[in-house]
C-alpha cells in the first residue's frame, strides 16, 4: 500500500545490507574491513584507511537521544498528516559517534506522533525497533 | 610560488532588481537585468564581460545570458555547488580568473523565482531516496529548517544557546530592513514579543528564525584593481576569500561526524584569516550567510568573533545591530528580512557599506566580512576599501 512517506530506494548498492539488515530485525553498522573503524551513513572506502574492504556489523540497539526537532506545516501530505511529530537522532552506546535519524515511538507499530514532544529529553536512553513502512523496515526508538 | 588574492581585483559594478513574490518577468530576464544594472552602475560596456560565475543551482545557462545581455566571447565560466554555499564563491572564482587573467570584467550573478511554493526543492522530492536523502527524509527530517533545527537544539543543549539569542538575530535584521527601502520587509516591524510568539516550523526554531522566500536577481562586476580607481564607483577590494568543504562532512544532515557544531564556516575561516593581513578585530561590519538564525552564531564561532559556544550571548546587548553594535551584522536586513536570494544579496550589501552607501552606514567601515551558508559547503569574503 502507498503510504506517501519517502522511503529509501532498497537497491542502492552502498546501504542494501543495512535496510536488509532492519528487514530481519538486526541493525547493522557498516565496519572496515581492515582497520575495523565503524561508518555511518555506509560507503565504499574507509576514511582512516582507505580500505575498499568492508563489512557489516550487528550492534546492540541500544542509544541515547542526542537531538530532536519536532516539525510542524507546511510538510509533504502524509508527514503532515502526522504533525507535529518528533524526528530524533540517537547516537549508539557502542560508539557515540555513530549517529543515526530515527522517531521516538512508543511501540515497534506505534505512529512517531504519540509521544508528548516537551517529554522528549536530549540523553535519554532508547533502544531500536523495526518498523515495516510498504515494503521497507525503518528503524525507530523506544524509551528503556 | 603563490600569489595570494590580497586587493588585486576589485568590485565595481553592483546590480538588483526589485525583489518580491510572484514577479512578472522570468528568471532568465531577472538575470539580465541585474547584470546589465551592475554593468550600468561601472560604465562597462557588455560587450567586455569575458567571464561568468554562478550557482549550479541556477537555471540560466551563461550561453543563455550572454546572448541576451550582449556580452563579449567568454574566456572564463564556473558554476559552483551547495545552493547557498556557493554566493562568496562565485565572486571568489570570478576574481580568481581576473586576478590569473583568464579574463578581464567577471560578473557573477544569481537570480531565483523563489516565492513559487513549486520551487522549493525539498517538496520535490522523489518517493524512493538511493541518495544520503535516505538517511533522514523517511523519518519526516524533510526540509533544510527540520535539519538546522537538529543542529539547533544540540547547540542549545551544549552551549546553553536560547531563543532569546535567536530572537536578538531576527529582531536586529528586521531593524536594518526597515531602514532599506529594497527590503521585502522594509514596512513589517518585528518585535522581541512577536518572534517570541511565533508559530513553529520545526521546534525549536519558529517562523521568524526561517528566511523569507523570494524571487530577484544580483550581480556583481569584477575587473583588476588598476583598471577600477578609473571607473565611477570607488572600488571595493577582493581582499582574501576561501571556499570550506570540511572534513566528513555532509550538508545540512551533518550529524556524522566527530563534531556536527563545527561547520563549514571554520573549514573557509582557516583559510581567509591566513590569507589576510586583518583579523576579525579588525571587521567593522558582516554580512553573514542567515538562511536560518542559528546560523548565524555558529558562524560567529566559526570566523572567530567569539569563542566556541559564545555564539548565543555573542548577539546580546544589540551587538548585531546598527548603529552600536559592536558588529553590526546583515544590515540591509539578509536574507530573513531583505531577500533571500542565496545570499547574493549579502555580497551586494558588504560592497554597499564599503562604498559607504548603506541605509544602514557602518561609520569608518573599511573592512567587512560576507559569508555564505554555514551548514552546507561554504564561502566567505574579506573585503576592504
Amino acid at each position: 500500500m502507498e503510504t506517501g512517506f519517502v522511503l529509501p530506494d532498497l537497491e542502492s548498492e552502498d546501504s542494501a545490507e543495512f535496510w536488509a539488515g532492519c528487514a530481519r530485525g538486526e541493525l547493522l553498522v557498516q565496519a572496515c574491513g581492515r582497520c575495523g573503524r565503524w561508518r555511518f551513513p555506509p560507503r565504499p572506502m574507509c576514511p582512516h584507511c582507505q580500505s575498499t574492504e568492508l563489512e557489516w556489523v550487528p550492534v546492540s540497539g541500544r542509544a541515547r537521544v542526542w537531538s530532536f526537532v519536532v516539525p510542524h506545516p507546511p510538510l509533504l501530505p502524509a508527514y503532515a498528516a502526522l504533525a507535529p511529530y518528533n524526528v530524533i537522532v540517537v547516537a549508539l552506546e557502542e560508539d557515540e559517534r555513530i549517529r543515526m535519524v530515527g522517531n521516538l515511538v512508543e511501540a515497534a507499530d506505534g505512529p512517531i506522533n504519540a509521544i508528548d514532544p516537551a517529554s522528549i529529553q536530549v540523553g535519554e536512553p532508547v533502544r531500536v525497533v523495526f518498523a515495516p513502512v510498504e515494503d521497507v523496515t525503518l528503524p525507530r526508538w523506544v524509551r528503556t | 610560488m603563490a600569489v595570494p588574492l590580497r586587493d588585486r581585483v576589485a568590485i565595481v559594478g553592483i546590480g538588483q532588481t526589485e525583489f518580491g513574490k510572484g514577479l512578472p518577468d522570468t528568471e532568465l530576464s531577472l538575470a539580465c537585468q541585474a547584470i546589465k544594472a551592475a554593468l550600468d552602475d561601472c560604465a562597462i560596456p557588455p560587450g567586455e564581460v569575458d567571464g561568468l560565475a554562478s550557482f549550479t543551482m541556477e537555471l540560466n545557462r551563461e550561453v543563455d545570458v550572454a546572448r541576451n545581455v550582449g556580452l563579449g566571447d567568454i574566456t572564463f565560466f564556473t558554476q559552483v555547488g551547495y545552493g547557498g554555499g556557493a554566493g562568496c564563491a562565485t565572486v571568489l572564482q570570478a576574481a580568481m580568473a581576473v586576478a590569473t587573467g583568464q579574463c578581464r570584467v567577471a560578473v557573477a550573478w544569481r537570480a531565483r523565482k523563489r516565492a513559487a511554493k513549486a520551487s522549493r526543492p525539498w517538496s520535490q522530492v522523489p518517493s524512493r531516496l538511493a541518495d544520503h536523502w535516505q538517511w533522514s527524509r523517511p523519518f519526516g527530517l524533510l526540509r533544510p529548517v527540520d535539519e538546522v533545527a537538529m543542529l539547533t537544539r544540540r547547540y542549545m543543549h551544549e552551549y546553553g544557546a536560547t531563543r532569546e539569542h535567536l530572537a536578538n538575530v531576527a529582531v536586529a535584521f528586521r531593524k536594518h530592513a526597515n531602514r532599506n527601502p529594497a527590503a521585502t520587509m522594509h514596512d513589517k516591524l518585528l518585535t522581541r514579543e512577536q518572534y517570541l510568539e511565533g508559530r513553529w516550523i520545526s521546534e525549536p526554531l519558529c517562523l521568524y528564525d526561517n528566511c523569507l522566500e523570494t524571487d530577484g536577481a544580483l550581480a556583481v562586476v569584477l575587473v583588476p584593481a588598476e583598471r577600477a580607481v578609473d571607473l565611477p564607483q570607488r572600488p571595493v577590494y577582493v581582499h582574501a576569500g576561501s571556499q570550506g568543504l570540511p572534513r566528513q562532512h555532509q550538508t545540512m544532515i551533518n550529524y556524522f561526524n566527530d563534531d556536527p557544531l563545527a561547520g563549514p564556516s571554520w573549514a573557509a575561516a582557516g583559510h581567509l584569516w591566513r590569507d589576510a593581513d586583518f583579523g576579525p578585530a579588525d571587521v567593522k561590519v558582516a554580512q553573514i550567510y542567515d538562511a536560518f538564525s542559528p546560523l548565524v552564531p555558529l558562524s560567529l564561532e566559526g570566523y572567530g568573533f567569539c569563542g566556541r559556544g559564545e555564539g548565543g550571548p555573542f548577539t546580546d546587548d544589540g551587538a548585531l545591530e546598527w548603529p552600536d553594535g559592536r558588529l553590526p551584522t546583515n544590515t540591509a536586513g539578509g536574507g530573513m528580512s531583505e531577500a533571500y536570494v542565496h545570499g547574493m544579496n549579502l555580497v551586494l550589501e558588504g560592497t554597499r557599506q564599503l562604498r559607504g552607501t548603506s541605509t544602514s552606514q557602518v561609520a569608518g567601515a573599511d573592512v567587512g566580512l560576507v559569508t555564505s551558508g554555514e551548514g552546507v559547503p561554504t564561502s566567505a569574503l574579506l573585503l576592504r576599501n
